[in-house]
């Protein structure tokens, strides 16, 4: 939409790479508004947003469902790739969408479960258990929201998974150096 | 001050989590925009991207069909149909190191650790329209300059040769990554 036409690009060429520049295409989408302007477009989506949150509670509860079946078809039938691929990509969901829908103890202890699933180098010698416990907690947290919020536990439960599947990791990784760099470096996110 | 009319941008959303796509095309609309598409996989996405050629990219990582790395890969094809210099910005629940560079590496513009924020999406998207930067081409890369060390001493594989050491007055990749999103 915003295009300039391509014969603007500029090439300069060196021995083993080259260098393209054009004059920025999207410029004609940049205003110059005085300082005093009031229009404020992330106030006005950070509205926009709180006017979804009411939604927040029902996708949060249709993305739990989606762990639990994942979770289900696993133990009826074993981690084959699809399976594992599914129980993946719904964890990694809850932990991107868990904090922007009010759930943020829920996105870190789905955090934990795609750690397990990512690095453990044989899933079906991971102890049931520790994906089970992962899986009841998110569950937990997301169905109990109220009255584990009330008591205040969710985020320990989080912090205390993540503990417990460290260490897993950190031995079953021993003799991986390159996943043991991946266990052990800190998050790029803040606050984490 | 600057501000960005997001009427006259066209936008391509790819996620294969439709609440997240909801969100995205909820934040989008309330800056201004008007021509949002969206995709749920690789596929898909480039697909559309070479029909509606969209100004900016917003795509996941994880998807299936093939993935939002393999999304970018296949749009930073010099030759390829479509516009290969379009700004992706890869919006993701992966938050480490070693997948920044991976996207780096991968010609991504700008990336986003989720959770989202209305405040790190407007920020991303002002940076590829007011400063985009330089393309390079090499043998094994064709993408934004990735060019950060200031080091004039700097050995390295891909370290090139020629030219002004110039360097992007810009964070790297990661230090973005590490901003809120």
């Amino acid at each position: 939409m915003a295009k300039e036409k391509p014969s603007a690009v500029q090439v300069k060429t060196f021995p083993d790479h080259h260098v393209i520049t054009q004059p920025n295409p999207l410029r004609g989408a940049l205003r110059y508004v005085e300082d005093k302007d009031l229009d404020d477009p992330v106030a006005r989506a950070e509205k926009a947003l709180e006017g979804l949150s009411g939604e927040f509670d029902n996708w949060m509860s249709i993305e739990c469902d989606r762990l639990a079946s994942a979770h289900a078809t696993i133990l009826k039938d074993g981690f084959s790739a699809l399976a594992r691929d599914e129980l993946f990509r719904a964890a990694h969901d809850i932990k991107g969408d868990a904090a922007t829908f009010g759930y943020p103890a829920a996105a870190a202890a789905a955090e934990s479960l795609c750690r397990i699933i990512e690095h453990a180098p044989d899933l079906a010698k991971v102890p049931a258990e520790l994906i089970a416990h992962h899986i009841n907690a998110i569950q937990a947290i997301i169905r109990e929201q109220s009255s584990i919020q009330r008591i205040g536990v969710a985020n320990e439960l989080s912090k205390r998974l993540r503990g417990v599947a460290d260490e897993y990791l950190t031995a079953v990784n021993h003799d991986r150096p390159e996943h043991l760099e991946a266990i052990l470096a800190p998050s790029i996110v803040p606050g984490e | 001050m600057y501000r960005i009319d997001f009427n006259k941008l066209r936008f391509l959303v790819c996620d294969d989590n439709a609440h997240m796509r909801r969100i995205l095309r909820t934040l989008l609309h309330s800056f201004g925009a008007r021509e949002v598409y969206e995709s749920e996989d690789g596929a898909t996405a480039l697909e559309m991207f070479s029909h509606y050629v969209p100004d900016i990219v917003i795509t996941d990582w994880s998807m299936p069909i093939f993935d939002g790395l393999e999304l970018a890969q296949m749009i930073r094809q010099p030759e390829a149909n479509g516009n290969p210099y379009a700004p992706i910005i890869m919006l993701t629940g992966h938050s480490e190191k070693r997948r920044v560079t991976m996207a780096r590496d991968a010609g991504v513009t700008e990336f986003l650790a989720k959770p989202i924020s209305a405040k790190g999406l407007y920020q991303r998207i002002m940076n590829v329209v007011a400063n985009p930067r330089p393309f390079i081409k090499t043998k094994n890369y064709f993408g934004p300059d990735r060019r950060r060390n200031t080091n004039n001493s700097y050995v390295g594989p891909e370290r090139r040769t020629g030219g002004e050491m110039e360097v992007m007055q810009q964070p790297s990749l990661l230090d973005k990554a590490r901003i809120p999103g």
